[in-house]
């Protein structure tokens, strides 16, 4: 068994060094679900910059309310920009087509983004925006190579210009003019979002988490009862 | 049994919420994730049930492959079996377009395009399937259709034909000794002992171990990282954006890497065909299993040195083989691939060789 291991490693071990190597090391993120204060100012990040011109069609706002405790009178008041009722769908603020006649392309759902591209990669992108004349918008972004987006929130993160090494590999950042934050608060404004976006794309996950649990131990127990009946019915079998 | 038993009720209970359209399928998935009381879990349920179905029947494979459960008087047993197994794989390709993702979409149109490499008929055929072009809106629709269709009228069936089959010939135990050719006085086998309650007893033991795992991967990682519900599948489906890479779910990795180490153009033949030929052949081989051995004991604890390193290093390849076909083909990877393509298929054309000229142990009369 020991052998076979061995050989297995030995064998996959070529096929595992060639698939690292990714563009941009991707800077980690601590995902909390049970924080609401940070998944409430996420929210809030989240309906009054990003709902503008994204939709995250698939969630309804009193499901985000009831998840993230608030009410829905401050659901109401504070974060319905885009709908009428409580229970609508989160969709854009900007019309599909609006969003497409400016931007070249429509900016996709998030509802579910976190999931496709994890919550390092989106806690990455949201600080990587770097000036660049040359493109469209002014606007650039190392983890997401000529996005059509620009930089939403760069009165909070100031400008940065990015720096290249001759081989065209990016190297680090320099803050060209800083924003109203500073670097620590606006990463921590990002890690909220990202938090956001991470409980976006499941709500369940925290009811499933706790119900596991139960179903685990329950199982458990079962089992070692299961176990003792199988042992008492063997017993005269050899 | 259970799993199937499990995906018929949940699939059931998913499909009263799900819509097959294009428009609203990917939507309809998340609605049941979200806004449908319990639907999460029902998802969820089904999703990892799928992979969990392959697991189970691997296993159940490679129990038989240890313990010649697939030789004679059991051959038939066998045959239906693989039956099962490739109707399985049909039922799971199917249910795998239904999310609408783009993983969704591009496996199903990468699997479809298969069959367009089949000289003459190839085109109209897999136009036929598809009901159009492209994969689209008559596709889902009639995969719908399909996914509900098989596993609810036809698996149980072969399930059932399966059981009576072994019924006729009784279960084979890890001795590889026909307990019906000892009989006590009052006509039962000696060594048998009745499924019930002594199966029955045991067997809810090993469904407890088996639902532990299950709910384990279930409530604390239904995406398994990415092997059970990919993260591509999060995008909705887009007919003018490829997925980076198109991997079909793990379950299917190592036909798909034999798939893919056909590069080769060979008797004016296109690799592309030979590379469908070579993945069908490598499931309609089992289906020889019972003649290729000719082992005269069944038995893993009774055959020599040869059967056993055969059997392990055919066991890494299968894995292998899998592993790459989660990787993108190209340099060492396919390099590895081919590789482990001939050694996956050098187990069974050597079979009849290799098994003849083990050295096997004397079988015992009795069950030890």
């Amino acid at each position: 068994m020991k052998r076979t291991i061995l050989l297995l490693a030995l064998v996959l071990s070529p096929a595992l060094a060639s698939a690292a190597g990714a563009p941009v090391k991707l800077d980690q993120v601590k995902i909390d679900l049970g924080d609401q204060k940070s998944l409430q100012n996420g929210a809030r990040i989240f309906v009054n910059y990003c709902l503008s011109c994204h939709s995250a069609a698939y969630m309804r706002y009193n499901r985000m309310g009831k998840d993230l405790g608030i009410s829905e009178e401050l659901v109401k008041e504070n974060l319905l920009f885009a709908a009428d009722k409580v229970g609508d769908l989160m969709k854009a603020v900007m019309p599909a087509e609006d969003a497409k006649a400016v931007f070249g392309v429509v900016p996709p759902d998030l509802t579910v983004i976190s999931r496709s591209r994890g919550p390092n990669w989106l806690y990455t992108y949201m600080r990587a925006f770097y000036r660049d004349d040359k493109s469209y918008s002014g606007w650039n972004n190392t983890v997401f190579p000529h996005v059509a987006m620009p930089h939403v929130l760069y009165e909070w993160q100031g400008q940065q210009r990015a720096v290249f090494d001759k081989d065209g590999k990016f190297e680090k950042f320099e803050v060209e003019r800083p924003g109203s934050m500073s670097t620590k608060d606006y990463d921590a404004a990002m890690r909220d979002l990202t938090n956001f976006l991470v409980y976006l794309g499941e709500p369940a996950k925290l009811e499933r988490y706790r119900l596991g649990v139960w179903v685990i131990l329950f199982l458990l127990v079962l089992l070692v009862f299961a176990y003792l009946l199988k042992k008492e019915y063997w017993k005269d079998v050899h | 049994m259970l799993v199937m038993v499990i995906q018929i009720v949940t699939g059931l209970f998913l499909a009263m919420h799900y819509k097959p359209d294009t428009a609203l399928a990917f939507a309809s998935v998340e609605y049941i994730m979200r806004d449908v009381p319990w639907g999460w879990l029902l998802r969820y349920l089904h999703a990892v049930g799928a992979s969990f179905f392959f697991i189970v029947i691997y296993l159940h494979m490679f129990r038989g492959l240890i313990y010649g459960s697939h030789r004679a008087p059991r051959e038939l047993i066998w045959i239906i079996g693989m039956i099962i197994y490739v109707v399985l794989m049909a039922t799971a390709f199917l249910g795998y377009l239904l999310p609408w993702g783009n993983m969704s979409y591009w496996g199903a149109q990468v699997i479809i395009s298969l069959f367009d490499a089949i000289p003459w008929v190839g085109p109209p055929l897999a136009e036929w399937i598809r009901g159009d072009f492209v994969v689209s809106d008559a596709t889902l629709n009639r995969f719908f259709a399909l996914h509900f269709f098989i596993p609810v009228l036809i698996l149980p069936a072969l399930v059932f034909v399966h059981i009576v089959a072994l019924h006729k010939v009784g279960s084979n135990n890890p001795d590889g000794i026909e307990i019906k050719k000892n009989k006590g006085p009052d006509g039962t086998p000696v060594d048998g002992i009745p499924f019930h309650p002594y199966y029955s007893v045991k067997d809810i033991v090993g469904v407890v171990v088996f639902l532990l795992i299950y709910a384990a991967v279930v409530f604390f990682a239904p995406e398994l990282g990415g092997l059970f519900l990919e993260h591509d599948n999060f995008v909705p489906a887009n007919i003018l954006q490829t997925p980076p890479e198109i991997v079909p779910l793990w379950y299917f990795t190592p036909y798909y890497s034999i798939l893919r180490a056909n590069v080769y153009n060979f008797l004016w033949i296109d690799a592309k065909i030979w590379g469908v030929v070579f993945m069908g052949l490598a499931i309609v081989v089992f289906f020889f299993l019972p003649w290729l051995d000719r082992s005269p004991v069944k038995s893993v604890r009774y055959r020599g040195w040869i059967y056993k390193t055969a059997l392990t290093i055919f066991v890494i390849s299968f894995i292998v083989l899998g592993y790459l076909g989660m990787k993108p083909a190209s340099g060492i990877n396919l390099i590895l691939a081919q590789i482990f393509t001939v050694i996956y298929f050098a187990f069974f054309i050597l079979m009849p060789w290799f098994t003849k000229i083990d050295k096997t142990k004397p079988v015992p009369e009795r069950v030890t």
